[in-house]
């Protein structure tokens, strides 16, 4: 089984995405608060928890929504009530809205006309060849899985070879080939220069795709740059344990001394422990507990959802 | 056709609400035979079906079907996306679905209206009616694109104009007239072909006049609409 994406064509020419204190906001809710940045070829991540505001970011960056205050351009124009932007800019939104009547060629083809490129037959085999669906290209697409529906929105959204793609949490619904090939399809549209936006509440997505990373949270950008780095920060923070055993005061006292804990409350139902440094703790809790001859019943790390590590970001 | 026109015909026809158009005009001709048949007089049939139930219900009901499908069905569904991640100028999306929108209308209820008015009274009532009304769906389906494009919920705003306003008050408070797209058709038949079975206030100028207003009008919001099309609602 082989998972190698068509190589996608270096690009003619460059484009940047800029926004520049955008904010939106719903009545007295902020969706997105004062976001500043700037996208150029190559891949970026953007990663945040369910509400972060993503998807209105992605929005406004594709002209679908207006920002209430900053600008969001594209080559030095205005994205919003600007159509002509979608000749160097392609959406592949979250909503799984597809033409379920026509075949997967026929709406690429289609899309391909409405584009008004000089060969559309030939754009549209290309676009259907990038995403691997000339199997089923002439199956109507309301026979498909969500995968499939996915990449066939794909390929509309590539027809014209736009030099920024905008993708909105892309992988839903597909398999784990599905998975590597549309991963393995980014890595190349970026390595040929082209800016890809991709959204992402999943961290492990985010680390195998794109380099650079921006973090929302909150409708506020909390981190932005270098993936490793950003990475590091979420996992250096401190970590919360609850601990049960047989001995929870003994074990406080033993932990306590322990340079990777910063903290311990012992309460009624057992031991909260904070940890600054998650592997030493986690590695030192055994020893510990052997040595006083306690026994560990429950260990259960606290705040290690997504919107936690997130919420620690912003307050970094 | 245009890439628009095609993929627009090819949702109307592929929704199931599609089959929501057929009843109307086959009760429509049907009552129209049954009476002729069963020997009642035009002049005590005539008027209640052609107008009461063609002009006053068929055409508007199968206009807010076919023009909130066009467009507002995609909107609701997110298809819409599609077309508008494209360059083309709104104007270039706009008139190729107002174009399937009026003409599968006037295609649907042009054929019964004229087979009514052919047997309420003659050819030339049956094409006058066939002709006003497809002026009517051109006006109709204008409103109810725009409707589209103004409201999340186009069915209700339609059905709202069409019992509440024509009616409800176009009855009863002859000035609203001037407002309903119902009167506009019933003036236009009535001067193509005069007879009794048509009344109104308006007269065929000013329904004339209004028609292409309602009809350019509504276009050109539904056009501006189009330009600002925020995608709403997410939040994530």
């Amino acid at each position: 089984m082989t998972t190698t994406a068509p190589a996608a064509a270096p690009a003619t020419a460059t484009s940047t995405l800029d926004l520049a204190g955008v904010s939106r906001w719903y009545g007295n809710v902020v969706a997105v608060n004062d976001v500043s940045m700037s996208l150029g070829p190559g891949v970026t991540g953007l990663l945040g928890p369910n509400g972060a505001g993503k998807t209105t970011l992605l929005h406004m960056m594709a002209g679908f929504l207006a920002p209430s205050r900053g600008a969001v351009t594209l080559d030095g124009r205005s994205t919003w009530r600007n159509p002509a932007v979608y000749r160097r800019l392609g959406l592949v939104s979250e909503r799984e809205a597809v033409y379920g009547f026509l075949t997967a060629y026929e709406f690429v083809l289609a899309t391909a006309k409405l584009h008004k490129l000089p060969d559309p037959q030939a754009a549209a085999r290309r676009a259907v060849a990038l995403v691997e669906l000339e199997g089923a290209q002439d199956r109507r697409i309301g026979t498909y899985s969500k995968g499939m529906r996915q990449r066939a929105r794909v390929a509309a959204a590539l027809v014209h070879d736009p030099q920024v793609l905008l993708l909105d949490e892309p992988f839903n619904g597909m398999d784990p080939r599905q998975r590597l090939h549309m991963m393995e399809l980014l890595h190349s549209l970026g390595d040929a220069g082209r800016t890809i936006l991709f959204s992402s509440h999943i961290l492990e997505e985010v680390e195998q795709v794109s380099g650079t990373v921006q973090v929302m949270v909150a409708g506020r950008l909390a981190a932005s740059g270098d993936f490793r780095t950003i990475r590091r920060l979420m996992t250096n923070r401190p970590h919360v344990f609850a601990i049960r055993s047989t001995d929870d005061r003994a074990l406080a006292v033993a932990l306590m001394a322990e340079p990777s804990v910063t903290g311990v409350e012992l309460g009624r139902d057992g031991l909260t422990v904070r940890a600054g440094d998650y592997g030493a703790f986690t590695r030192v809790l055994p020893k510990v507990a052997l040595a006083r001859g306690v026994r560990v019943r429950q260990l259960i790390p606290e705040d290690e959802s997504l919107e936690s590590v997130f919420s620690y970001l912003v307050e970094a | 056709m245009s890439t628009v026109a095609w993929i627009t015909a090819r949702g109307l026809f592929g929704r199931r609400r599609f089959l929501l158009l057929l009843p109307l005009p086959v009760l429509l001709v049907v009552l129209a035979g049954l009476s002729q048949g069963m020997g009642v007089e035009p002049s005590d049939w005539g008027q209640p079906v052609v107008v009461g139930l063609g002009l006053a219900v068929v055409l508007p009901v199968v206009a807010l079907i076919v023009g909130t499908g066009v467009l507002g069905a995609e909107i609701d569904d997110g298809t819409v996306v599609h077309v508008l991640t494209t360059p083309l100028p709104r104007w270039q999306i706009v008139l190729p679905k107002l174009a399937v929108a009026a003409g599968v209308t006037a295609a649907t209820v042009a054929a019964p209206l004229f087979v009514a008015g052919l047997l309420a009274d003659s050819v030339r009532l049956g094409l006058a009616l066939a002709v006003a009304a497809s002026a009517g769906a051109l006006a109709y389906s204008a409103l109810f694109v725009a409707a589209s494009l103004l409201t999340r919920r186009p069915v209700l705003l339609g059905l709202v104009y069409v019992l509440i306003w024509e009616g409800l008050l176009s009855n009863v408070l002859a000035g609203s007239r001037v407002f309903s797209i119902q009167h506009y058709v019933i003036a236009l038949a009535d001067r193509l072909a005069p007879t009794e079975l048509l009344h109104t206030t308006i007269s065929m100028p000013l329904a004339a006049v209004m028609t292409a207003l309602v009809s350019v009008g509504f276009t050109l919001l539904a056009i501006d609409r189009l330009r600002a099309f925020s995608v709403a609602g997410e939040t994530s």
